[in-house]
C-alpha cells in the first residue's frame, strides 16, 4: 500500500472494482472485529468471561476474504478466529458477546460451545468444533453437494498454518482436487500453533506450496492486506464457479495476542517480535491507505471509533443481562425430536 | 416371498432408496465401478452412475468428512468403511463432528447421514478384518448404532437408517453376507430403529444377542429342545437406541438372562445390558446375569486354531445356556 498514491491515480481498490463504500466498509468492519476482541480481553481480564480466543492480526484476511465471497449463496466453515468473516457474513457484535457470556439467545449453539466457535444457519456457516482442521472435510462435503446439484456456490474454510499438518488437510485438499470442487482453502498462517513457531511446524516452509502436490494453484498473499486477500479470493471464487476446481491461499499475517486467554506469550517469544508485527498491523496500514486515498479523514475516523465504541458498549451491556439456558437444555437435541 | 442373501438385502436396500430420493448416494473405496469389494455396491454404478456411486480416494476421514458436509448440506449420503476395521482414521469425524452437530448448534445443523462398515470374523480376516467396533461407539449419543442379523431386518433397517434425521452406524457382520438366507417381501418396508424382536419363544433360559453370535443361540436353542430346555432368544437389531423394555421383558420371562457378542467382554456391549438388568429387574432373576463374548486379546488371530479359540460358535453357547439352566 503505497502512501503515494494520489486521489487522482486509479487507486488499488478501484482497480479492483471496488467502491469508496465498499472499502470503508471493510475497514469498518475490521474495526469492529478488534473492537469486541480488545473489549472480550477486558471483560476475561475483570473475571467476566471465562475465555477468549482472538482475531487480532488477522481481520485483514478474514474481512478480505468474505468480502470476495457472495452472502447470499457462499458457504464458510470457519475456524474459532474468525470473527471478521462471521461479522462480514451477518453476524453482529451483540452475537459475539452473548457468546462471549455463553447466554441462551447465543446464535452459534445457545451456549453450549466455548465462543468462537462459529455456526450460523441463517448465514450457511457450519457448525464447528474444537478438534482443529476437521471443518476442510465438512466445506468439501458441502463443495460435492452443491457439484451435485448443479448449484453455481463455493464453500470457504478457512484454518491455522499449523492446523495444515492434520490428516484432514491432506485428505481434504486431495479430495476436493480429485473431484474439481468448488473449494476455496484458506490458511491464516499467524506465524504460532500456540507456542510452535512455523520454523518448527512447516517442513519446506510454505502452506501454499502444498497446493501444487494436490493439483491446485497454492496463492501465497500478504495477510495484513484486505485488498490482496479480497483479490485472491475473488479469483478463487471465479474458477471454482467455472468449474475449475479448488485453489489453496496462504495469508500470513501474525498473532499479535496470546494465543487465548489462558495462554502467556512471554514464555516462548519475544515480545520485540510482537512491537515489530505491530507497525505491520492491518488496521494502522489500511486505515492510512483509506487517508491517503482521501476516504477516510481524521474527524470521520475518529467518529468511526466512537461509534463502535458504542456498539461494542451496548452489545456488552445487553448481553451481560441476557438470561443463561435453562440447566433442563442439556438434556434436549441429543437426536431429532 | 422370494428367499435372498443379507448381503442382497443391503444391495437392495441401497438401489431402492436410491431410486425413491436422488439426494440419497454412496460414496466409498471401491464401491463405484468394482462394486465393493464385498459387492454391497454391485450394479449401482451401472444404474446411478460415477457422480452417485462416488469411487472415493483411499481416505477414511474424507469419506466420513465429507459425507458429513454433504449431509448437513441436505444430501443424503451413504459411506462405506471397507472394513470396519478402518473406521478408526473417521473416528474424530463420527465422534467428534456426527455425533455432536445437532446438539453443538443446538438443532440448527444436523447429519442425516449412514456409515455403513462389515465388522466380524470367521473369515481368516486375522486381526485388521475382524474386528467388532461396537464398544468404540456405544457410549456416544449422538450416535445411533444398528446391528442387524436377518436379510428381513437387513433390508428394513438400512432403509430406516437412510431415512433417518440423525447420523446412524450401520454395522454388517461380514460372515453372514452369503451365509445367511431369508424371505423379505418385495414390496416397500421399513423396520423401526430401536425396536429389538424376540426371535424364539421359550420359557427357561433367556439369550439376547445380535449379528451372527444371535444365529448361534438360535441354533444352540433348537439343539437344546431335544434336551428339554427351552430358549428365548431376543435379537436387539438396534443398540444405540437400546430397546430397554424389551430386554426386561425378555428377563422376566425367564428370570436367567445369558449375553452373547463377539465384541471383547470387558468394555463389550454386554456389560450394558447386564447393567441395565441388574438395576431395573434384579429381583426377577433366578441366576447371575452371564456373559459370553470374545475374548480379551487384541484381536482374533489369523491360524485357524487362534480364530476358533477367539469366535464363538453355537457350541459355546449351548454349554452356557446348560449351566444356566442348570442353576
Ligand atoms: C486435534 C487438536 N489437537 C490439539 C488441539 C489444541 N490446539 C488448539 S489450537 C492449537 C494450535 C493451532 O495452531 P494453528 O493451526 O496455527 O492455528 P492458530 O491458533 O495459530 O490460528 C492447538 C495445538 C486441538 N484443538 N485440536
Ligand atoms: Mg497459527
Amino acid at each position: 500500500m503505497g502512501s503515494e498514491e494520489s486521489v487522482m491515480e486509479t487507486s488499488r481498490h478501484e482497480a479492483l472494482g471496488l467502491s469508496d463504500d465498499q472499502v470503508l466498509e471493510m475497514y469498518r468492519t475490521m474495526l469492529l472485529a478488534r473492537k469486541i476482541d480488545e473489549r472480550m480481553w477486558l471483560l476475561n481480564r475483570a473475571g467476566k468471561i471465562p475465555f477468549v480466543i482472538s482475531c487480532q492480526g488477522q481481520e485483514a484476511t478474514q474481512v478480505g476474504a468474505a468480502f470476495a465471497l457472495d452472502r447470499e449463496k457462499d458457504w464458510l466453515c470457519p475456524y474459532y478466529r474468525d470473527l471478521g468473516m462471521m461479522l462480514v457474513f451477518g453476524q453482529t457484535a451483540k452475537d459475539q458477546m452473548l457468546s462471549a457470556f455463553a447466554r441462551a439467545e447465543e446464535p452459534n449453539s445457545a451456549g453450549r460451545q466455548m465462543p468462537g466457535h462459529y455456526g450460523d444457519k441463517r448465514f450457511r456457516v457450519i457448525s464447528g468444533s474444537s478438534p482443529v482442521t476437521t471443518q476442510l472435510l465438512h466445506a468439501v462435503g458441502v463443495a460435492l453437494a452443491g457439484k451435485m446439484e448443479k448449484k453455481d456456490f463455493v464453500s470457504l474454510t478457512s484454518f491455522g498454518e499449523g492446523s495444515s499438518n492434520q490428516g484432514d488437510f491432506h485428505e481434504g485438499l486431495n479430495f476436493a482436487g480429485v473431484h474439481n470442487l468448488p473449494v476455496i482453502f484458506m490458511c491464516e498462517n499467524n506465524k504460532y500453533a500456540i507456542s510452535v513457531p512455523i520454523e518448527k511446524q512447516l517442513a519446506g516452509g510454505s502452506v501454499a506450496a502444498r497446493g501444487q502436490g494436490y493439483g491446485m494453484p497454492g496463492i501465497s498473499v500478504d495477510g495484513n492486506d484486505p485488498l490482496e486477500v479480497y483479490e485472491a479470493v475473488r479469483d478463487a471464487a471465479a474458477r471454482a464457479r467455472k468449474g475449475e476446481g479448488p485453489t489453496l491461499i496462504e495469508a500470513t499475517a501474525y498473532r499479535l495476542v496470546p494465543h487465548s486467554s489462558d495462554d502467556d506469550d512471554r514464555t516462548y517469544r519475544e515480545m520485540g517480535e510482537v512491537e515489530e508485527a505491530r507497525k505491520k498491523d492491518s488496521l494502522v496500514q489500511f486505515k492510512k491507505y483509506l487517508e491517503d486515498v482521501g476516504i477516510l479523514s481524521t474527524e470521520s475516523g475518529a467518529e468511526l471509533e466512537r461509534e463502535i465504541g458504542h456498539i461494542v458498549d451496548e452489545a456488552t451491556e445487553y448481553a451481560e443481562q441476557a438470561p443463561y439456558p435453562d440447566p433442563s437444555e442439556t438434556y434436549t437435541h441429543v437426536y431429532a425430536e | 416371498m422370494p428367499v435372498i442373501s443379507y448381503i442382497d438385502a443391503v444391495t437392495q436396500a441401497l438401489q431402492e432408496e436410491m431410486q425413491r430420493d436422488e439426494k440419497v448416494f454412496v460414496l466409498g473405496e471401491d464401491v463405484g465401478v468394482r462394486g465393493g469389494v464385498f459387492r454391497a455396491t454391485d450394479g449401482l454404478y451401472k444404474e446411478f452412475g460415477a457422480e452417485r456411486v462416488i469411487d472415493t480416494p483411499l481416505t477414511e476421514s474424507a469419506i466420513a468428512g465429507v459425507a458429513i458436509g454433504a449431509s448437513v448440506y441436505g444430501m443424503r449420503p451413504v459411506a462405506e468403511m471397507q472394513f470396519a476395521d478402518f473406521i478408526m482414521p473417521a473416528y474424530n469425524q463420527i465422534v467428534s463432528e456426527a455425533a455432536k452437530m445437532r446438539y453443538r448448534s443446538n438443532n440448527t445443523w444436523y447429519c442425516p447421514l449412514v456409515i455403513r462398515a462389515p465388522y466380524g470374523g470367521g473369515v481368516h480376516g486375522a486381526l485388521y478384518h475382524s474386528q467388532s467396533v461396537e464398544k468404540l461407539f456405544a457410549g456416544v449419543p449422538g450416535l445411533k448404532i444398528v446391528m442387524p442379523s436377518t436379510p428381513y431386518d437387513v433390508k428394513g433397517l438400512l432403509k430406516s437408517a437412510i431415512r433417518d434425521e440423525d447420523p446412524v452406524l450401520f454395522l454388517e457382520h461380514k460372515r453372514c453376507y452369503r451365509l445367511i438366507k431369508g424371505e423379505v417381501p418385495t414390496e416397500d418396508y421399513t423396520v423401526p430403529i430401536g425396536e429389538a424382536e424376540v426371535k424364539r419363544e421359550g420359557d427357561d433360559v433367556t439369550v439376547i444377542s445380535y449379528g451372527l453370535t444371535l444365529h448361534f443361540a438360535l441354533k444352540a436353542a433348537e439343539e437344546l429342545e431335544k434336551e428339554g430346555i427351552s430358549v428365548h432368544v431376543l435379537d436387539l437389531r438396534t443398540i444405540i437406541p437400546l430397546d430397554k423394555e424389551a430386554i426386561l421383558e425378555a428377563t422376566v420371562k425367564t428370570g436367567k438372562v445369558l449375553i452373547v457378542h463377539e465384541d471383547n467382554l470387558t468394555g463389550g456391549f454386554g456389560g450394558e445390558v447386564s447393567a441395565l438388568i441388574s438395576e431395573n429387574a434384579f429381583f426377577e432373576l433366578d441366576a447371575p446375569i452371564r456373559r459370553l463374548a470374545g475374548p480379551d486379546v487384541p484381536a482374533m488371530p489369523y491360524s485357524p486354531p487362534l480364530e476358533k479359540e477367539f469366535m464363538l460358535n453355537p457350541e459355546k453357547v449351548k454349554t452356557a445356556i446348560r449351566e444356566l439352566a442348570e442353576f
